[in-house]
């Protein structure tokens, strides 16, 4: 019987184990990577569940102004070219330049999908396009998104985009189209494969490193225990919607 | 009432011109509604912070002036008003008739119009939206089903029950449609309690004023004339209705201006927002609201073109209302860093440009064209209008 | 009665569109397809939607029927060795599709050419 395959043409069991054992390799080098073996421990052929919730740390303290690293990341892996239309031009991910009204403190920070719990672009969907999968990352199912984009105005952080012409040269890992409305997926095929998201690495080989992915779920891991040590909030608060990604410095 | 008291209407050269420009103004809508769909939403003013524009504000008007056109009927069935009754088969008509022209403008603004199946086969019961679309169509069904009650005789005595239907099921979906903006937490136009009702009072006076149009231009046609009492009493509602919608208007504003967060976005849509304020006053409060009321309350300018120009005033109005609603609310940033002042590449911070695109002008105006149209070839086909008997010619 | 027949028989689609050409599907790289061809006509795009499902809501990456697999197997190179977009014309899908009369809307959104193609995320 033809065993299914994956993209790039290794059989699946082969493509397992090659990771396993660099994930197994990883834990041994790297002690405080734990996020790669608890990856590695779900089969391709299960489904998620809420074991773990995937989130965001941002430390703005770290965040450069001027540096869009992560930006660029993210448009260069999901193939987000623009069209020169800032107005309808797609944008997962953008810097944010902060000045407090008070004091003049000046400071920056990317902002990108939530991924609330209680996401209210969930709640708006009329066909249910809108979804938090069982792991906390809210996505779009572009194949029952009518366009009606409800969610962006729902959306308490404009993190939505709506495609506004056709494309062309999608990434695989990617697929996006006219007429349908996305965010960012918290790069969702590369957790999957038990990788960070692409701003994160991005932020790291930019030498700030002020992202951190990682389960909030496992106490034992970075994020959870960075959380659990300096203050942080979610944005706009008021709204409850606990969100994945928490701020620090803001 | 029997078959023998309704006339269809008798087809002459004004009918058929009007019919035309209807149907060009619907085909004109398609053209424009295919130049979106196959170039996609660029070609149009919307955009990432303005993601609904003129064609929702044409859907959002004829949707709430075809709830609130049936009142005639229901004031006549449900209500036992006996003066309306020979109204009510026309009343039913242009509720169906205003709701197809503001579905098919909602629909064809889709991103993804083809995929309507999609829309009417999975749901999200969560979604106030989804919920309205259940109600849009299930209105016409309870409408047809009313106006069938109407026209056979043997189902007269069912009109009751069919019309108490018909007008819960209006009510609940105003209710909605006002929902679909009031539940949006985020926003701080929308996030208001007091839309519901406020969209129930506009779809009075929507709908009473595409009424007394309807009823103008229809007898008009068909050289039948209009009761002086129905004209002196649907100026009075409509009078009544208008001042209905501004009273929650002003609550709605009265109570943002006195919350301390929220005075920023009142001042934009009310003094310094540009097109918003000059909207609001001079199109929703000046001519929308004063002049119509002045008008249709005093019994000196009751004839039959002050009335048209009354209820006309109360339409730019309303167009008015809902393009400071709509398009005011998505214009003016959200607070996402309350405290701080914000810029990025995404527009945080400024105010969001918009600016209505040919295509969206001729998919709104294509709405009301194919309501129009609608209605017309309707009166041809089926007994809608009542006969002459022998009334006093309207004033 | 009977010439009527006569005359109408001959006019049915078998006869009439009997000189319509088959689709002439392009050869496919790999040893086989993941499923014999009857099952795939008949079949392909409930496979297709039942998985996507199963991968988009539920993160089931491991799928028999993956639209990049096919994609992968069944696109075809040009002259100049680039890999031809798998819905134009003649090519894998379309000449069934257009045979068929029956409009796909996958390429809208998904890349239309193997991953290995477009670069890739690092």
């Amino acid at each position: 019987m033809p065993e299914s395959e994956h993209s790039n043409g290794t059989p699946l069991r082969r493509s397992f184990f090659a990771k396993a054992g660099a994930g197994v390799a990883l834990l041994a080098l790297a002690p405080g990577v734990r996020l790669v073996e608890l990856a590695m421990a779900r089969l391709d052929d299960e489904p998620v569940s809420d074991e773990h919730r995937w989130g965001l740390w941002v430390d703005s303290s770290r965040c450069a102004s001027g540096c869009d690293a992560c930006v660029s990341a993210c448009n260069e892996e999901h193939g987000l070219s623009g069209m020169d239309r800032p107005e309808t031009d797609a944008q997962w991910i953008r810097k944010v330049d902060l000045r407090d009204d008070t004091t003049g403190r000046e400071l920056s920070l990317p902002l990108m999908c939530q991924h609330c719990e209680e996401p209210p672009c969930v709640d708006v969907c009329p066909t249910g396009a809108s979804f938090r999968r069982e792991d906390g990352i809210v996505l779009v199912d572009k194949h029952i998104c009518i366009g009606c984009r409800y969610c962006m105005m729902a959306c308490p952080f404009h993190a939505r985009s709506f495609i506004h012409e056709d494309l062309s040269d999608q990434k695989t890992h990617s697929p996006r189209g006219k007429g349908t409305v996305e965010s960012c997926t918290l790069c969702v095929h590369r957790v999957d494969e038990g990788r960070m998201p692409a701003c994160v690495e991005a932020c790291n080989n930019a030498g700030h490193e002020a992202l951190v992915f990682g389960d909030l779920n496992d106490k034992e891991g970075r994020l959870a225990r960075t959380l659990a040590q300096k203050e942080s909030d979610e944005l706009r608060p008021d709204l409850k919607l606990n969100t994945a990604v928490r701020y620090s410095g803001v | 009432m029997s078959a023998g008291t309704f006339q269809t209407l008798r087809p002459s050269a004004p009918f058929w011109l009007i019919a035309g420009v209807a149907a060009v103004l619907a085909l004109l809508g398609l053209a424009g509604a295919h130049h979106m769909e196959s170039a996609g939403h660029w070609v149009t003013g919307m955009n990432n912070r303005v993601v609904w524009g003129l064609p929702h504000v044409f859907a959002v008007f004829l949707i709430v002036g075809a709830s609130g056109a049936l009142n005639v009927a229901s004031v006549s069935s449900v209500f036992g008003q006996a003066l309306y009754k020979p109204l009510s088969r026309l009343s039913g008509l242009l509720a169906m008739a205003l709701l197809v022209g503001g579905l098919s403008v909602l629909v064809l603004d889709l991103g993804r119009p083809d995929r309507l199946i999609i829309a009417m086969t999975y749901y999200n019961f969560k979604s106030i939206f989804a919920w309205n679309i259940f109600l849009y169509t299930g209105f016409l069904a309870v409408v047809a089903v009313y106006l069938w009650m109407m026209f056979e005789p043997r189902m007269n005595r069912f009109i009751r029950s069919a019309g108490t239907v018909a007008f819960i099921w209006r009510l609940v979906l105003t209710t909605g449609t006002g929902s679909i903006f009031g539940f949006l937490v985020a926003r701080e136009a929308f996030d208001s309690a007091v839309l519901a009702p406020m969209f129930i009072a506009m779809s009075l006076s929507f709908g009473t004023a595409f009424m007394l149009l309807t009823v103008m231009l229809i007898f008009g046609l068909s050289k039948v004339p209009v009761h002086d009492e129905i004209l002196r009493r649907l100026r009075s509602l409509l009078a009544y209705f208008v001042i209905a919608v501004a009273f929650f208007v002003a609550i709605d504003h009265l109570t943002r201006l006195y919350a301390a967060g929220h005075t920023g976005v009142e001042k934009f849509l009310l003094v310094d927002g540009g097109t918003y304020p000059v909207l609001f006053w001079l199109g929703q409060f000046l001519l929308g609201t004063v002049i119509p009321v002045i008008i249709l309350l005093t019994p000196r300018l009751s004839g039959i073109a002050h009335t048209v120009v009354a209820a006309l005033l109360v339409l730019l109005g309303a167009l008015a209302q809902l393009y400071v609603l709509i398009i005011g609310g998505q214009a003016f940033p959200m607070d996402i860093f309350p405290g701080y002042t914000e810029t990025s590449s995404y527009f945080d911070g400024v105010v969001a440009g918009y600016t209505p695109s040919l295509p969206e002008i001729a998919l709104g105006l294509g709405g009301i064209g194919l309501a129009l149209l609608v209605a017309l070839l309707a009166t041809r086909v089926l007994p809608f209008l009542p006969q002459a008997q022998g009334d006093r010619p309207g004033a | 009665m009977g010439l009527l027949l006569g005359g109408i028989v001959p006019w049915t689609p078998a006869t009439v569109y009997a000189e319509v050409v088959k689709p002439q599907i392009p050869p496919a790289r790999g040893e086989q397809c993941v499923e014999p061809v009857e099952i795939m006509r008949r079949d392909h795009f409930d496979f297709m939607k039942h998985d996507r499902d199963k991968m988009v809501h539920q993160g089931v990456r491991a799928i028999r029927h993956s639209l990049a697999g096919c994609i992968d197997c069944h696109a075809s190179k040009d002259a100049q060795g680039q890999f031809i977009p798998i819905n134009a014309e003649d090519q894998f899908c379309q000449s069934c599709h257009v045979y068929a009369a029956v409009t796909m809307d996958c390429f809208t959104c998904h890349a239309a050419v193997p991953a290995t193609a477009l670069s890739q995320s690092p």
